[in-house]
């Protein structure tokens, strides 16, 4: 086990050491006490006041705002070194590119890859999915062949597969989660076979907020020979990512939930697959030597990052996870986690709520109903009074189903949130109620 | 919190708590289906169209209190009416939900549905508010026997 990995267990997925070793070690100097109102302070959108009452923002887990760092990183990168990468001979481009080749540095170090060529830049992890189901998919799937997901997936990691299915004629399999929104284990491994060539699943689910077991969940895979690809876009901005101690195939993470801009967000992928991968969009950037005849493709990763990127996004990403890392991730994950136990109970004690999902492992998320009230109204009725939630079926339909519910009102904590607005949402929450009891 | 009290008027909420017309027409000879799919509400209209007027609706589905009691009063209000009434009455309804009503649109002329005039200072619900119509403007439209040719409202 690395010394990165000695920092937490996946399998267990539970909270970090707050004493890591290496290199968390001189970046947790910030985490015995945790300086809410100057994390705060980083975050200039959170002063606002939204009809007449400060903003409490508890939707991260759709995105999460951003750091001043990040957007003067934005600014900086439009202002003092806008010029197009890899190809200008001009120190504008120089600058250019080698801040979009260290952003890509900085990710391989925060995900704990081994090489910087495992690190694709794409649009989020949606674009990262399909990336691998058309590219790896369709020349490695055929009829016969299974590819397996869970039941806790975002629409995001189900549709593409989906789509691959009726293409290549592989069947799509779906391991099942209890009563209270677990992976079942034993169904997870029994669905898991010699036809199953690629497994996909998700770290943290969007809806209920379980943790899956994926270490364990890549062994059991990989014994069966699949390919593995674990969407971490709910993971990265909460829990230490490691591929090498994971040993996923390909990981996926978007970069707006991690404190970074939209638009940009991460493949990673082993570079044996990448090499032997073919592109899945053609273009400038993406080539070796180009004739009419016959173009021969550029290594990984460029050979997967066709036409302009989004470079300013990408610099701002690595801004977000040097950010992030100076706050110490184990410091982060503590006080998400506290916090976490603070608003489970505070809303459990009202009564008329009822919370949807009582995963054993549970990350920043909480989905839950209210009375009869309709979570939309409900979600209406807070915004009223400045506090954002999500409210609906959060991309993952037939998680939903299996609750027997078309919605769920959720709220997702983030490094800035605090107990004061959990206080504050419990209020307004009896506010609701009277309202639709009248 | 005046601006929800407007939204969430009695009226509305006694439809949503106790829909009219909340079924299955056994006789309907036009039926569609409506979707919000941001928000996962659907509705399904069925409709006894008979020359040209409307001899009996009914609805089913669900949503938020403003969708399910849009539909509810949707049912009420186009129930023996024409066609051509019916769809002038979602124009009006359209108009001030979407606040784009002329300074002279007399709201009375709504009638109960003026209850809905709070949803135009929350533009996110006017879709809410609208599904219903939508979804009976695409049931008058639909050709052939119910069932068939199902339109989906954006």
């Amino acid at each position: 086990m690395t010394a990165r990995a000695a920092q937490r267990n996946p399998v267990t997925a539970e909270p970090r050491a707050a004493n890591g070793a290496g290199r968390d070690e001189e970046l947790a100097d910030r985490s015995s006490d945790w300086d809410i109102a100057r994390v705060r302070r980083d975050f200039p959108a959170l002063a606002q006041t939204v009809h007449g009452h400060p903003l409490i923002y508890l939707d991260s887990a759709a995105t999460a705002q951003k750091p001043m760092c990040v957007l003067e990183r934005i600014r900086r990168s439009y202002l003092e070194e806008c010029a197009n990468i890899h190809r200008g001979v001009y120190q504008l481009s120089e600058r250019a590119t080698a801040a979009y080749d260290q952003a890509r540095e900085t990710v391989r170090a925060f995900i704990g890859a081994e090489h910087t060529s495992e690190i694709i830049f794409v649009r989020g992890t949606t674009e990262a999915v399909n990336l691998v189901a058309q590219s790896y998919g369709r020349s490695h799937l055929g009829a016969g062949d299974e590819v397996l997901i869970t039941a806790l997936e975002h629409h995001s990691n189900l549709v593409p597969w989906q789509m691959l299915c009726q293409e290549s004629g592989a069947t799509l399999r779906v391991a099942p989660i209890d009563e209270r929104g677990n992976l079942i284990w034993t169904e997870f491994e029994r669905q898991l076979g010699p036809r199953t060539k690629l497994a996909a699943f998700t770290w943290v689910s969007n809806a209920l907020g379980t943790v899956n077991p994926v270490k364990a969940m890549t062994e059991a895979a990989h014994r069966q020979g699949a390919v593995v690809l674990i969407d971490a876009a709910q993971a990265a901005p909460h829990r230490l990512v490691d591929v090498s101690d994971l040993d996923c195939d390909f990981l996926a993470f978007s970069g707006h939930k991690l404190y970074g801009p939209t638009g940009i967000g991460v493949l990673y992928g082993k570079r044996h697959l990448l090499e032997e991968m073919p592109p899945w969009q053609g273009g400038g950037d993406m080539i070796a030597q180009v004739s009419f005849e016959r173009t021969t493709y550029a290594a990984p990763p460029a050979k997967f990052e066709a036409g302009t990127p989004d470079i300013s996004g990408a610099i701002a990403l690595g801004t977000a996870i040097t950010y992030l890392e100076s706050l110490g991730l184990a410091a982060v994950a503590r006080h998400e986690d506290e916090l976490l136990a603070y608003a489970l109970a505070a809303l459990e004690s009202v009564p008329g709520v009822r919370i949807v999902g009582q995963p054993d492992h549970r990350a920043a998320v909480v989905s839950f109903l209210l009375d009869d009230i309709h979570p939309h109204d409900l979600g209406t009725v807070l915004d009223r009074y400045g506090i954002a939630i999500r409210a609906g079926h959060h991309c993952a339909q037939p998680t939903m189903r299996h609750f027997q519910v078309s919605g769920t009102a959720r709220i997702s904590l983030a490094l800035y949130n605090q107990r004061e607005e959990i206080d504050m949402l419990v209020l307004r929450l009896a506010e609701a109620q009277k309202m639709f009891k009248r | 919190m005046s601006d929800l009290d407007d939204l969430y008027q009695e009226v509305i909420l006694d439809h949503q708590r106790n829909p009219r017309n909340y079924a299955r027409l056994p006789n309907a000879n036009r039926q569609a289906e409506g979707n919000n799919p941001l928000c996962g509400d659907h509705v399904t209209v069925y409709l006894e169209l008979d020359a040209g007027v409307i001899r009996n609706i009914s609805f089913q589905g669900d949503g938020c209190a403003i969708a399910k009691a849009s539909a509810s009063m949707m049912t009420s209000t186009v129930k023996g009416k024409t066609v051509s009434e019916a769809a002038q009455i979602f124009k009006s309804f359209h108009q001030m939900v979407t606040g784009g009503a002329d300074p002279c649109f007399d709201i009375e002329s709504l009638g109960k549905l003026a209850a809905f005039s709070g949803v135009s200072a929350f533009p996110v619900r006017v879709k809410c508010a609208s599904l219903a119509w939508h979804t009976l403007n695409a049931a008058i439209h639909e050709q052939g026997p119910a069932g068939e040719g199902k339109e989906r409202p954006r």
